[in-house]
């Protein structure tokens, strides 16, 4: 039993590791990618710091919209990397050979899932300092451990959530860049990227506090601006609220998983190419 | 990395790496395996020749653990397709033709690293099977080259390099040359052969639908069309289900070569290559000796300049069998 356990961990830490090691390559192979995708990031963050600056609002509006575009290059590496990996997969004809493989395909995309954290981190801690150090935008607290704890948790929950959408994505048959299309622009607008999520109708909050992303945005913004931050809940409950999301989430990845490559194997069209 | 049991447990029962019994495949109404029962023994190259949409694939499929058949069983190294499928995975492997495994921005030796993790190999010995399938495969100098930058005939010979690079027990390989140039194919088909040589205990069942090809590695051929196996034999066995007589070639030297019958032979073809050289093709029965028809055309002085016998090839067999030949099986 320990033997087979020892076994199965080691196997599964080695595909996470290989896994994660493809996009940690890719994003050292391409620098350049980091610098021109950062500098894009600056270019389109500054519209609207230089909107509020005209509206005369206040100046920590500036910072939510640093840390909203902090954030949000997550969110859309979770949407175009993470829920639309399983797809691109088929479509290369990788797909089958992940299957075949006696390792657990979370594991795949657990490490799919870290290496894409390295790589935006890489990239929106550039944009970041860049962003702070160009627009002068004051921070009023700091707490380290807080802020980590948040990233950390928020990081969990939308990953969790890409990786359930993976195999969902496959089991609804769309083709992956509308369903990504779709996720992405409503979150523009409802989930608080460029002010505070408080403003919204309250039945439009809470459908989308279900993504990590609203709930992770204004928790950050409340560890970097306090109550400033006109947050929508106490810190600490919205962690404990993403903690339990993020757990949902994982759980369900599991089980769509499970459940897309038993439905594959029964309708023989799923996970081939151009099926 | 997992340990290989499956051997020592001879199979548990079943006897062959590879068993079928009356598997059938349906995709909604359309029936693409109808009831394939064949025997793969150890140490076997196996193949399985039919045209495109025979039902070589889905079965590849189907012992892949890819596919769940309709009904029937199917067992591979002993383990239950259906409910034992993990155990499967851990040991075998599969390569396809025509495809782009792997990703662009990788280098090969990255890739075969990368497959290898997922069957849990030791980096040691990822770099000692990655050093021993380059030089087999030639890879050698492209280790360090990106995938994206491949030739299609090099990226294929790293496809292969993948399937084997956990050193099953059992590979599936479906139309492993197909797109490759005539060198690469030839490279490929090398490889095959000498792998299954100089493993011990390893089982390759390879579909195809290139006749050479089958008749070169396979040691045992399963002759599909339409879901159904029709032949399962070796070739020379496939090969005299349709010789009942021998044909021959002959070039000969003569002052005339009247196209007559001469006792059990019958000249099928004459034709005058050059002065008094002549072609001519002969039909003999299988029992009638074959000194018998030497003596038979030397005879008024003629002289036998070379001659060789014609082998009935796997489309004549194909022909005998279904009724059709393949292009006309693949139109319909």
């Amino acid at each position: 039993m320990i033997k087979k356990f020892k076994e199965s961990f080691s196997i599964n830490l080695r595909t996470l590791i290989a896994r994660a090691y493809v996009r940690i390559v890719a994003t050292h192979r391409e620098g350049s990618w980091i610098f021109l995708n950062g500098l894009t990031g600056i270019i389109s963050l500054a519209s609207y710091v230089y909107l509020y600056r005209n509206l005369g609002a206040k100046k920590i509006y500036e910072g939510f919209v640093i840390i909203g575009s902090f954030i949000l290059a997550f969110w859309i590496n979770v949407l175009w990397s993470i829920a639309s990996q399983l797809y691109w997969e088929k479509l290369s004809g990788n797909l089958r050979y992940f299957i075949i493989a006696p390792c657990s395909k979370m594991a795949i995309l657990i490490g799919m899932s870290f290496g894409g954290i390295y790589m935006i981190l890489l990239r929106s801690s550039f944009v970041l300092f860049l962003a702070f150090f160009v627009f002068k935008t004051p921070l009023k607290y700091f707490n380290p451990l807080l802020i980590f704890l948040t990233f950390f948790i928020t990081l969990f929950g939308l990953y969790g959530l890409g990786m359930a959408f993976s195999s969902l994505y496959l089991l609804w048959g769309r083709e992956a860049w509308h369903l990504s299309s779709l996720f992405q622009e409503p979150i523009y607008a409802f989930s608080g990227l460029y002010y505070p999520i408080r403003v919204l109708p309250i039945f439009i909050v809470i459908i989308f506090s279900l993504i990590p992303l609203t709930l992770g945005l204004d928790a950050m913004r409340q560890c970097f601006y306090g109550k400033e931050a006109e947050g929508l809940l106490n810190v600490y409950l919205e962690l404990i609220i993403l903690t339990f999301l993020s757990i949902i989430f994982i759980f369900l990845s599991y089980l769509s998983l499970k459940k897309m490559e038993e439905v594959a194997r029964k309708k023989g069209t799923l996970i081939e190419r151009w099926q | 990395m997992y340990k290989m049991q499956s051997r020592d447990k001879r199979y548990m029962g079943i006897d062959y790496p590879i068993k079928t019994v009356d598997l059938k495949r349906f995709y909604g109404k359309i029936c693409a395996l109808n009831g394939v029962s064949i025997k793969v023994n150890e140490g076997e190259i196996f193949g399985l020749l039919g045209p495109n949409g025979a039902g070589k694939t889905t079965l590849i499929r189907i012992l892949t653990t890819l596919l769940l058949p309709t009904s029937g069983k199917a067992y591979v190294l002993g383990y239950d397709v259906e409910k034992e499928y993990r155990e499967i995975r851990k040991r075998i492997n599969m390569v396809s033709g025509g495809e782009e495994v792997g990703y662009g921005i990788l280098t090969v030796q990255e890739t075969l690293y990368l497959f290898s993790q997922f069957y849990g190999l030791p980096l040691k010995e990822t770099r000692k099977r990655i050093s021993e399938l380059s030089d087999l495969l030639d890879l050698g100098p492209h280790l360090q080259k990106r995938v994206s930058r491949l030739s299609t005939g090099l990226r294929q010979r790293m496809n292969i390099a993948r399937g084997f690079i956990n050193n099953p027990d059992c590979i599936f390989l479906d139309e492993p040359t197909m797109g490759l140039d005539v060198e690469s194919s030839i490279n490929v088909r090398k490889f095959i052969k000498r792998w299954v040589k100089e493993k011990e205990g390893k089982t390759i069942l390879l579909t195809t639908h290139n006749m050479y090809e089958a008749e070169e590695l396979c040691d045992r051929i399963a002759i599909i069309n339409k879901g159904e196996i029709f032949a399962c034999d070796t070739p020379k066995g496939l090969k005299d289900l349709v010789k009942k007589e021998d044909i021959y070639e002959f070039e000969i030297k003569a002052k005339e070569y009247e196209t007559k019958k001469i006792d059990d032979f019958y000249i099928l073809e004459k034709k005058r290559l050059e002065g008094e050289r002549f072609y001519i093709k002969i039909r003999a029965p299988k029992n009638i000796p074959f000194e018998k028809l030497i003596k038979e055309i030397r005879k008024d002085n003629t002289e036998i300049i070379s001659f060789k016998k014609i082998e009935p090839t796997l489309e004549e067999v194909f022909v005998k069998l279904v009724g059709k030949s393949f292009e006309e099986v693949e139109r319909e």
